[in-house]
């Protein structure tokens, strides 16, 4: 299968990009790591009569830490995310980056694509969005800064203009006594997740101080499962206020029937997931090390 | 709107320098299949789910359906002909072959690519450590088990 004819030009800065695909309309489009992208081209999805390429930019693939700030480059790719020892300092950072698709996707695949794209079934947002995360956007009127949670407005829609674009994503690593955990339930490794949960956890003295929850791939944009948090707040976190956060987060849930599930299928894996993320959170923010990751036969 | 100009790219496929002219819309697995007549490297589901098509791109397992030629630009590509060296097998694809690792053989330059990087990374995987690395690519004769063994094999193999 060919994508339709296109015309491709090749960035060599960000500020090129956006101005090339301002000038070139609608009919542009940016190519980042493609895995989404070229196959919507190959089955016609997507007829873009000009591809920008951004892949040649120099130095667009870098994870630093400043402060207790992580910062993703905007062609990080999900492969780097997995190895860096500064990533892994936020566990459910290193958790999505590890299990999104497979080996080749995640060599490929870029975060800031992810979060662009805004597929309903994507990892990358759930788990951000259960931390201060900031999406930093270059276009032809300047640059701005935007919260993730006002970024994502519907499923494949955010708040960037077309020749608008992400130049960086900066993460607030969490404290010392928090603790993450992001679980997706997928058939096997390349396919998207039939459900998956995020959660972020704060600990004080054993009692939840703070606790963010997002479901993925059972609605239109991940779902804030602000009634699960609230179960959680302020409680201790044992097997009662933990099966209660589980059937809130079961309630939020907003999933259709499709190939990877009936409604009633997704719903039920949405509480199971919910109850093994927030007990693999609550050991994390004790200080455990446990391995965890997407979850596939 | 004018028809797109091809776009000449430079680059290194099996270690031999090449220079071609591609048409935009080119995915790297039909330059190399169509242009380069390098017929080992398969086109499976060609929607970025089988990893027949799997090359490594600059030391990199890619799906090569899943990328544009003009992409692999200055670049390095490593396919199933350039794992024999000197009218040797690759250690990798000799355990296949010991190890009966291949029914119809359709999903195999993908899996030894997938496997090459690997046991060039991590010279004792675990059995986690290869189950994940050939994740991304489908077989749909042998239930995995013989190409497992073969990868076990040739990292056995290459380690001597």
């Amino acid at each position: 299968m060919y994508p339709g004819s296109f015309h491709y030009h090749r960035a060599t800065s960000f500020e090129e990009a956006s101005a090339l695909v301002s000038e070139l309309g609608p009919e542009a489009k940016l190519l980042a790591g493609g895995q989404s992208l070229i196959p919507l081209m190959k089955l016609r999805f997507a007829n873009p009569a000009h591809l920008v390429d951004l892949n040649f930019i120099p130095a667009t693939s870098y994870i630093k830490q400043e402060g207790d700030t992580l910062r993703f480059g905007p062609l990080t790719r999900h492969a780097e995310i997995e190895y860096s020892n500064i990533a892994a300092k936020i566990p459910i950072v290193h958790d999505c980056a590890a299990g999104i698709a497979d080996v080749q996707v995640r060599n490929r695949g870029t975060m800031a694509g992810s979060l662009a794209e805004a597929d309903p079934s994507g990892d990358w947002a759930p788990a951000l969005l259960t931390l201060d995360t900031m999406v930093h956007c270059l276009g032809p009127k300047g640059r701005r800064e935007i919260a993730l949670a006002d970024f994502i407005t519907d499923a494949y829609t955010t708040v960037l203009e077309h020749d608008e674009l992400i130049s960086e994503i900066s993460v607030r690593v969490p404290p010392a006594n928090s603790g993450g955990a992001y679980l997706a339930f997928k058939r096997c490794a390349p396919v998207y997740a039939s459900a998956a949960v995020a959660v972020q956890l704060t600990l004080d003295d054993g009692d939840c101080r703070d606790a963010r929850i997002y479901l993925a791939a059972v609605g239109l944009t991940p779902i804030h499962a602000t009634e699960a948090e609230a179960a959680l707040r302020r409680k201790a976190i044992n097997p009662e206020t933990i099966a209660t956060a589980a059937e809130a987060a079961r309630a939020a849930a907003d999933p259709q029937p499709d190939m990877r599930g009936s409604a009633e299928f997704k719903r039920q894996l949405v509480f199971a997931l919910t109850k093994r993320a927030i007990g693999l959170a609550a050991r994390r923010a004790r200080g455990e090390r446990v391995e965890a990751s997407h979850i596939y036969a | 709107m004018p028809e797109p100009q091809p776009v000449r790219i430079k680059l290194k496929v099996n270690g031999k320098p090449c220079e071609l002219a591609v048409e935009p819309r080119m995915l790297l697995v039909e330059m190399i299949r169509e242009t380069l007549d390098l017929t080992g490297t398969h086109v499976g589901c060609d929607t970025t789910y089988c990893g027949a098509c799997t090359v490594l791109l600059n030391g990199l397992p890619v799906k090569s359906c899943t990328v544009l030629a003009v992409q692999a630009d200055q670049g390095e590509v490593l396919t199933v002909e350039g794992l024999a060296a000197n009218g040797e097998l690759h250690p990798i694809q000799q355990a296949f072959m010991d190890q009966h690792g291949l029914q119809c053989g359709y999903c195999t330059p993908g899996m030894q690519l997938a496997a090459y990087h690997l046991l060039a990374h991590n010279p004792h995987p675990s059995e986690r450590d290869i189950r994940k690395a050939i994740a991304g690519n489908t077989c749909r004769c042998t239930g995995y088990q013989n190409i497992f063994r073969a990868i076990e094999s040739a990292a056995e193999l290459m380690r001597r």
